[in-house]
C-alpha cells in the first residue's frame, strides 16, 4: 500500500504524459471545415493579366495547395504532388503564398508543376481569408464549393492514402 | 588563463565587442520606429493582438510576436480599424478564420468547459483527499488511554511540579 498509491500515480502521470507526445499542438482545427470556401479571385501566376476566380470551380472536386518557394516542406510534398496531378484523379490549384512570381516560376521549373492553376497572393490576403498560418496546406474543396478537408503541413503517403484520397473518390462519388 | 587571451590583439577585440554590444540597441530602435502612423489605431490594434494568440509561435501573442504571419495579421487588423469595425467584428472575423485557439480568452461551451472548470476541479480533489488524509491521520495518532498505573505517575509528576512553582 506504501508503494502502491505513489506507483499508481506515476503510472497515471505517465499516461497522461504520453499522451501530451501524441497531440500535434501544431495542427489547430479549423473552423472552416464544412463551411463554404471564401471566394477568391486572383491573377494567376503563369499569366498575371488572367484573373482565376475560385467560382469557376463549381462542380467539381479539387484540391487547394498553399506553396511558396521559399517553403522548405513543400520541397517534401512536392513529389507526391507531382504524382498525383499526373494520375489525374483530383485537379491540384496551387496558391502561391506570399511569393515573388519570378522565384515561384523558377521553383515550378525546377521540382515540375502539378497545378492546374496556380494563382498568386503575394500579400497573403486570400490566406488569411482561408485560415493558413502555416505553409504548405492543402484543402479539399467538393463541388459545392464546401471545404471538407484541410490538411496542416506537408502532404504525406498516409494522409494521401488514409484520408485525402478516400475522401475525394467519396465527394466525386 | 584569462590575462593570456588579453594581449593586445584580445584587447582590440573586446573593445570592438563592447562597442557593438552598446550600440545594438540604437539599431533595434532604428527598425522598430516608422510601424504607427496612426497612434489612436495602433493603440487600439495593440490592445486588440495583446489578447490574440500567434498561431505560428504559439505561446507569443500577435502584438509580441515578430513572426511574418502575426505583422500580416496585424496589418488586417489595422486596416479592419481604418475601415471603422468594432472590436468585437475583427475578433469574429479572426475566430472565423483561425477557430477559437487564437483568442486567449476562449469562451464558456461545452468544448471548453474542462478547460475553465478543470482547475477548480483539480482544486476540490485536492482539498478532499487533503480533508481525508488528515481525518484519517488523526484517528491513527489518537492518544492512547493510560493506565491506572500511568495515571497515578502522571497526577504525581503534575503535583510535583506544582510544588516547585509554588
Amino acid at each position: 500500500m506504501r508503494f502502491l498509491l505513489p506507483l499508481a500515480a506515476f503510472i497515471v502521470l505517465v499516461g497522461f504524459l504520453a499522451v501530451g507526445l501524441g497531440l500535434k499542438p501544431r495542427e489547430i482545427p479549423s473552423p472552416l471545415v464544412g463551411k463554404p470556401a471564401p471566394v477568391f479571385q486572383s491573377p494567376r501566376l503563369h499569366e498575371p493579366d488572367q484573373i482565376l476566380s475560385s467560382k469557376d470551380n463549381l462542380g467539381k472536386v479539387w484540391l487547394l495547395n498553399v506553396w511558396a518557394s521559399w517553403c522548405v516542406s513543400c520541397r517534401e510534398e512536392h513529389p507526391l504532388l507531382v504524382e498525383l496531378s499526373k494520375s489525374g484523379i483530383v485537379p491540384i490549384y496551387g496558391l502561391n503564398y506570399k511569393d515573388k512570381p519570378e522565384l515561384a516560376l523558377q521553383w515550378l521549373g525546377q521540382y515540375g508543376d502539378p497545378y492546374t492553376v496556380s494563382v498568386v497572393d503575394p500579400e497573403g490576403r486570400i490566406g488569411i481569408d482561408y485560415g493558413v498560418y502555416g505553409v504548405p496546406e492543402t484543402y479539399v474543396i467538393d463541388k459545392n464549393g464546401v471545404i471538407r478537408h484541410k490538411q496542416i503541413g506537408p502532404v504525406t503517403i498516409e494522409s494521401l492514402e488514409n484520408k485525402i484520397l478516400p475522401l475525394i473518390k467519396e465527394l466525386q462519388g | 588563463m584569462i590575462p593570456d587571451l588579453l594581449n593586445t590583439r584580445g584587447r582590440k577585440q573586446i573593445t570592438l565587442l563592447l562597442i557593438l554590444a552598446l550600440m545594438s540597441p540604437l539599431s533595434w530602435a532604428k527598425e522598430a520606429a516608422p510601424v504607427a502612423e496612426d497612434p489612436v489605431i495602433e493603440k487600439r490594434m495593440l490592445a486588440l493582438s495583446e489578447d490574440l494568440r500567434c498561431l505560428v509561435c504559439q505561446n507569443e501573442s500577435l502584438a509580441g510576436s515578430r513572426a511574418d504571419f502575426a505583422n500580416d495579421l496585424r496589418r488586417e487588423i489595422r486596416e479592419q480599424i481604418k475601415e471603422g469595425k468594432k472590436d468585437q467584428e475583427i475578433i469574429d472575423f479572426l475566430v472565423e478564420r483561425y477557430g477559437d485557439f487564437v483568442l486567449y480568452n476562449p469562451p464558456i461551451k461545452p468544448t471548453t468547459y474542462l478547460l475553465w472548470i478543470g482547475p477548480f476541479a483539480f482544486l476540490l480533489i485536492g482539498a478532499g483527499i487533503l480533508f481525508f488524509y488528515l481525518k484519517m491521520r488523526r484517528r491513527q495518532i489518537e492518544e492512547p488511554p493510560l493506565t491506572a498505573d500511568q495515571h497515578r505517575h502522571a497526577e504525581s509528576l503534575l503535583k510535583e511540579d506544582k510544588g516547585n512553582n509554588a
